[in-house]
């Protein structure tokens, strides 16, 4: 038992952006435990004002590097909405495959390069180079496919160049789109053989639960396990949508007592985001494979043990190569059209809603009749995690209060890589916590 | 000879610039067996203070920022900018177009003037250090960053670009952006991208920063043929790095 005990991680490695973590402990009581963001904000909600709304995109998939695809598809939507610009099928679908490509490269980065070690019990990706060399070989091999495919749709592996305010640039060939349709075919195997080594030691993520409300979108026009499409949904409001426009309502920014930092809640005190929030909501309709990969861990759906979110994100690396194949034969059937795009500016006000890899994204722009940008909110994923890593903290550490100094601290450290955060993002518009 | 020591460091950025040094996927193995990476913080749980290569992403937006980088550049024998945000300011400098505290109200509302949101007007890296070599982009090219480093490896001094994108742009045989009615800012922007961005039908947009000796008089002849403004030529080029070359005449 730790009668006295001080932990600062000052800034958490392994994740994107700058995060602290306090803990203090005197005479066996808690006296302070705290998940804390110093990241330099970056003022975007300033940057994009008075700029085009064709600028947006450009401007705002700079929030972060590793889900800028994302990033421009929610404000390409918010642009789109407040203009009343219509996207045709065709260009739709292309996104959804975009989409699909950042799903895959930030997944894998983070199951592989970032949460594995953990797993492995090394300080970083490089001394498994040595130790799993084949499996280290492909992660970074499914790591190349994704950026190529995002190169071949985006026409770029990160911040896109494709996406316009209705529609895309560039239309890629069938016959790249059957190439890159082969090779994840061939990628399957791949896949199932980084679920075994992931599933192999799967007996080192910890064991924790603590219930708490999961949100993400939910698709049901059709009925589909989404990133891209149908409204905002969570375990607490029953499965029941709220339309992206209303996004506000599930936000509901607030600010905790000890400081200013505005946190995110909805029915609880503090909700999640990200892989294991869609599990949550929509696993009854992932893939056929992606739901054997499910099984093969034992994931089933209510899990509420945040630690298995890296294990939602690898069942949905399943589904997103799996869906895919299957989106790029609906586009080879109806054979693939250069689609000229027009648009012109327009006074009006929308939302754009997307999953980002690790969770919800909200963007919303106010456009004058110019179409210069008046004013610009985002909620960013991180940002709704933020109080629920908080709460998960004070759940965790009295649990594992008995434990040496060292396990604390990397319990304490992979919860937080659990969830992979994007802190730069989270950073950028809304207030953070801040403790000296 | 020994292995060099590299560090890699993040300012206010949005980390893509390492996230292409991930992305050189099996080519970042066999360069890791010939540098040592001593920190690297989104990647590895070690930390260390000695190195002999510091990598720098990021501009530098607050006085804190600014005495991290100035210790870090003591410390390093060759220091690399690593992409816009770090070589001209990148995106970041956008904020610099209104007053501090106007931007912080903008974003914080009422708290703006709470201590932990100061933020000062965006700078390059160069505007507060001495940099040895830029590697340009946003994101960074990562054919370009392994070739810089290699370099650097060898002894070599890397050879970056002075021409414009329109050489890369016409040498693949793309149709101009500017047939298009697009303003596209290839006939200022230092090459090396491969003109991605134009390749893909989007115009360039000023991500790598001006070449050395722009010819801005020429591009104006350029726009003024298109019937376009030279208006909206300034508005598209002040989406990165503000106040960098030509934009301060």
């Amino acid at each position: 038992m730790n009668n006295n005990l001080e932990i600062n991680v000052h800034h958490v490695t392994r994740v994107e952006g700058h995060g602290n973590i306090a803990v203090n402990i005197k005479e066996g009581k808690i006296e302070k435990l705290q998940w804390q963001v110093p990241e330099a904000p970056r003022f975007f909600e300033a940057m994009v004002r008075g700029h085009s709304y064709q600028d947006i995109q450009t401007i705002v998939s700079r929030i972060c590097g590793i889900c800028s695809i994302t990033h421009s598809l929610a404000a390409t939507k918010a642009v789109e909405s407040a203009l009343g610009l219509k996207v045709s099928e065709q260009a739709d679908k292309l996104r959804i495959l975009m989409h699909y490509s950042e799903q895959l490269q930030s997944h894998t980065l983070h199951v592989g390069y970032l949460a594995a070690p953990d797993f492995f019990g090394t300080p970083s990706v490089v001394p498994l180079v040595a130790r799993a060399t084949e499996a280290v070989k492909l992660i970074v091999k499914a790591h190349r496919i994704a950026n190529n495919w995002s190169d071949l749709i985006a026409g770029r592996t990160t911040h896109p160049v494709t996406l316009i305010p209705g529609g895309l640039t560039k239309t890629p060939t069938e016959k790249q789109l059957r190439e890159l349709q082969q090779t994840l075919k061939d990628a399957v195997p791949d896949f199932k053989k980084i679920a075994e080594v992931v599933l192999s030691v799967a007996a080192n993520i910890p064991k924790f639960e603590r219930p708490t409300e999961y949100v993400s979108l939910k698709q049901t026009t059709p009925p589909a396990y989404t990133f891209y499409h149908g409204g905002v949904t969570s375990n607490d409001n029953k499965g029941a949508t709220v339309p992206i426009e209303k996004w506000h309502d599930v936000a509901n920014e607030y600010v905790v007592e000890q400081s200013t930092a505005k946190w995110a809640k909805w029915h609880r005190d503090a909700y999640a985001v990200g892989a294991l929030a869609r599990f949550n909501n929509n696993a009854e309709l992932l893939s056929s494979m992606a739901q054997g990969a499910a099984k093969m861990f034992g994931l089933q759906k209510g899990c509420c043990n945040p630690f298995m979110n890296t294990v939602a994100q690898l069942v949905e690396c399943f589904h997103v190569v799996e869906t895919s194949i299957e989106l790029i034969d609906q586009l080879l059937t109806k054979g693939l059209k250069t689609e000229k795009v027009t648009s012109s500016p327009k006074a009006g006000k929308g939302a754009g809603c997307v999953e980002a890899p690790r969770g919800i994204l909200f963007h919303e722009y106010e456009f004058d009749k110019n179409g210069k940008c008046v004013a610009a909110d985002m909620c960013i994923p991180t940002n709704q995690n933020h109080a629920n890593i908080q709460k998960d903290f004070e759940k965790m550490l009295p649990e594992i209060l008995d434990q040496n100094e060292k396990d604390i601290r990397l319990k304490l450290e992979m919860l937080v890589r659990s969830y992979d955060p994007c802190i730069s993002c989270s950073t950028h518009f809304l207030n953070v916590q801040f403790v000296r | 000879m020994d292995r060099p020591r590299v560090a890699i460091f993040d300012f206010a950025c949005c980390e893509g610039c390492q996230l292409q040094i991930v992305n050189l996927e099996e080519e970042l193995l066999d360069l890791i067996d010939n540098v040592e990476v001593v920190e690297w913080r989104e990647a590895m749980s070690e930390q260390s203070r000695e190195y002999d290569i510091a990598i720098i992403e990021g501009s530098i937006t607050r006085p804190e920022d600014e005495q991290r980088i100035e210790i870090i550049r003591t410390r390093a024998k060759t220091l690399i900018a690593l992409g816009a945000c770090a070589t001209i300011g990148g995106v970041n400098k956008l904020k610099n177009n209104s007053d501090m505290q106007e931007v912080k109200r903008c974003v914080y509302g009422k708290s703006a003037d709470m201590p932990h949101l100061a933020t000062m007007p965006t700078k390059a890296i160069d505007e507060v250090v001495k940099v040895d070599y830029k590697i340009h982009g946003c994101p960074i090219d990562r054919k370009e960053f392994s070739y810089v480093i290699r370099c650097l490896l060898m002894g070599k001094k890397p050879e970056i670009p002075e021409w414009p994108v329109c050489v890369e742009c016409k040498s693949k045989g793309n149709p101009c952006l500017w047939d298009f009615g697009q303003v596209c800012l290839g006939p200022i922007i230092r090459a090396g991208c491969g003109a991605r961005c134009p390749s893909s039908g989007f115009r360039c947009f000023g991500c790598r920063g001006y070449i050395d000796n722009p010819n801005v008089n020429g591009a104006k002849d350029v726009i003024e043929r298109y019937g376009l403004s030279v208006d909206a030529l300034k508005a598209k080029m002040v989406l990165f790095g503000i106040g960098q070359g030509p934009t301060n005449e």
